[in-house]
């Protein structure tokens, strides 16, 4: 029971975390129109700037703060120098610019900070255990990260819901030309919306950074987790991506923690083992077809026109 | 009609004439990795040119490509560890897996458009990749030796190096004269015609998603043929050549060759593999310079390197 707990737990942190990658590539795609390939990339280097100025100043929240800022800057100058020319051109345009952005990344990443993993350690304070109920204890540091996704989705909500700049940014999501008919600063908006979601992708990228190993291509992976979840929710729905990050971060985590057992209740041991990692890596694949094949808008398709 | 002597048509005919001499090249001056780089290169081409029939010719974007190169790679793969070495059986059946594989995705993604038909896709090969990572029996992730070429009952030896590599032209070249004569038959052109405008097409009667689905189908099976080279040219398959980056390359080549014309998608995989090559010779870091020069392709020079060469004619 106790482990149901703990499982679910470390499927929504994880899902929480998906969110807030997804959230940033769900607002450029939907009010930009624009694949945007290379948010893995900063996902990396929100990480990577996390790991060096929390080692640089010593202290782990003034570090990410600094990383947080760094990667606002980076997908600001980015947005700015090229990838502003190229809104409004088709898909596959935009995905082979992206894709030489991540190959640059990679190897600047390599240049830098050399081929090896970078560790990212916890401050005492963030590795005490916390009893969460009776007899449960939780890592604090996880715990965290649910409290912070969650207030940074909150966050996002009332911006997006509550603020001019939001009502403009969901105007944009829904007819671009008019917005910029209207006389607002469509560029200037589009760099700020990029901008945000380029720190987003960077608060993922180093909230995940003391959990797992920094490392070249660490966004790749988490990435198409990212796109999965967009399309699943709905393309430009941040609540859709809401939904469907925490749901995927559950199925993807409990999969992985209980499929094999229940795979070696139905089949033979070697069996089992062989075809539990697979499914479990495939299950939210599986998910994603079966949801595209029923309704091919995902779930909560943002009206247009 | 003779076609018109012109910058594109002059490249593509040197081209052709450089990649049949290339192995004369190679016995007179006795560079052997010339030959083997290029036969990677020619296999390449003759998946770019696949996806560019779907992509190109079709409006299909599929994300999910590289998925035939490893489902061709594993037939040959694991039918020849379990013993069965002959290529009239290897290679009918990794092309029959591929248009299986393809017929069912197809059938399931065809139902979304756009973005989605991206992602969708996209998801297929994951899943491929995915159940290729879980065969303990055929390495699972480490990948799967071929200890043996297929083996042509002595018709075509393909240790050799120079026979491989004609077998793989002749490939290369078939797929290309299927593609376009497919392209430039009454089925090509309802394609086409699906890819402008799918109402219009809908509405004189044809049914679209049909037309797709075989144009689909057959893209799926030329890639499973280059994945069956592939694997017999590194003697090794592994989950690896599915992942979606590789996906990622397929297309890369195929954009900046030039989309939609028909040697576009060689010449893409020729520059493409070309640079990777020369740029690893110079530097250990040539993503920062091939991503950059993806970057400004994409920005200057619309319609990718045929596109150019179609634009020097006219200046």
């Amino acid at each position: 029971m106790y482990l149901v707990v703990e499982q679910l737990l470390n499927g929504l942190q994880f899902g929480l975390l998906l969110f807030l990658l997804a959230a940033g590539l769900t607002l450029v795609f939907g009010i930009m129109d624009f694949v945007n390939l290379a948010h893995g990339s900063l996902y990396m280097m929100g990480a990577y700037f996390a790991a060096t100025f929390v080692a640089w100043t010593g202290s782990f929240v003034l570090g990410a703060l600094m990383a947080l800022g760094a990667t606002l800057l980076l997908g600001i100058a980015l947005e700015y120098a090229a990838l502003r020319h190229l809104y409004g051109r088709d898909h596959l345009d935009q995905v082979l610019a992206t894709f030489g952005l991540i190959l640059f990344f990679n190897d600047a990443v390599r240049l830098i900070w050399g081929p090896a993993g970078l560790a990212l350690p916890l401050p005492v304070w963030l590795t005490v255990p916390v009893q969460i109920i009776p007899g449960v204890y939780y890592p604090a540091y996880r715990l965290m990260i649910i409290v912070v996704a969650l207030a940074v989705a909150a966050l996002l909500y009332l911006v997006v819901m509550r603020t001019r700049v939001g009502m403009l940014i969901r105007a944009g999501a829904s007819n671009r030309e008019m917005i910029g008919a209207l006389g607002i600063n469509i560029k200037l908006l589009f760099t700020l919306v990029f901008g945000l979601g380029a720190a987003l992708a960077g608060l993922a990228g180093l909230m995940q950074a003391p959990i797992l190993t920094v490392q070249i291509g660490m966004g790749e992976n988490i990435l198409i987790l990212a796109f999965v979840i967009i399309v699943i929710g709905g393309i430009g729905s941040i609540r859709g991506a809401f939904m469907a990050a925490v749901f995927v971060g559950i199925i993807d985590t409990m999969g992985r923690a209980f499929l094999p057992d229940l795979l070696r209740k139905v089949l033979s041991g070697a069996a089992a083992s062989t075809a539990a990692p697979a499914l479990s890596s495939m299950l939210i694949y599986l998910l994603m077809a079966i949801i595209l094949v029923l309704r091919p808008e995902g779930l909560f398709p943002v009206a247009k026109r | 009609m003779m076609p018109k002597l012109n910058a594109s048509n002059s490249v593509v005919a040197l081209l052709c004439a450089a990649l049949v001499l290339l192995p004369v090249y190679s016995a007179v001056t006795g560079n052997i990795f010339i030959l083997t780089l290029f036969t990677r290169i020619v296999i390449f081409a003759l998946a770019a040119a696949s996806l560019n029939l779907i992509m190109g010719y079709g409006g299909m974007m599929s994300f999910g490509h590289a998925a035939y190169l490893g489902i061709g790679g594993y037939a040959v793969g694991i039918l020849a560890t379990e013993g069965i070495g002959s290529g009239f059986i290897q290679w009918p059946v990794a092309l029959a897996v591929s248009a299986l594989f393809a017929l069912v995705i197809g059938a399931l993604s065809l139902r979304t458009r756009g973005v989605y038909f991206i992602m969708i896709t996209l998801a297929f090969a994951q899943m491929a990749y995915y159940i290729t990572s879980g065969l303990s029996r055929y390495g699972g992730d480490d990948g799967l030796t071929v200890y043996k070429r297929s083996d042509f009952a002595g018709l075509i030896d393909l240790s050799n190096r120079t026979q491989f590599y004609y077998l793989c032209l002749a490939c290369l070249f078939g797929g290309l004269y299927l593609i376009w004569r497919i392209v430039n038959s009454r089925f090509g052109l309802v394609v086409q015609g699906v890819r402008s405008n799918e109402q219009r097409m809908q509405a004189i009667g044809f049914h679209a998603n049909r037309y797709r689905l075989v144009c689909f189908v057959i893209a799926g099976t030329i890639c499973g043929l280059a994945g069956a080279l592939l694997a017999n040219n590194t003697d090794f398959v592994s989950p690896a050549v599915m992942y979606w980056t590789r996906s990622g390359d397929l297309m890369v080549m195929v954009i900046l060759g030039g989309m939609g014309s028909l040697f576009g998608p060689v010449i893409g995989a020729i520059v493409y593999l070309l640079l990777e090559e020369l740029l690893s010779q110079v530097t250990e870091y040539s993503g920062l310079i091939l991503g950059p020069v993806l970057l400004l392709i994409v920005l200057f020079a619309r319609g990718g390197i045929m596109g150019l060469l179609g634009r020097m004619r006219r200046a």
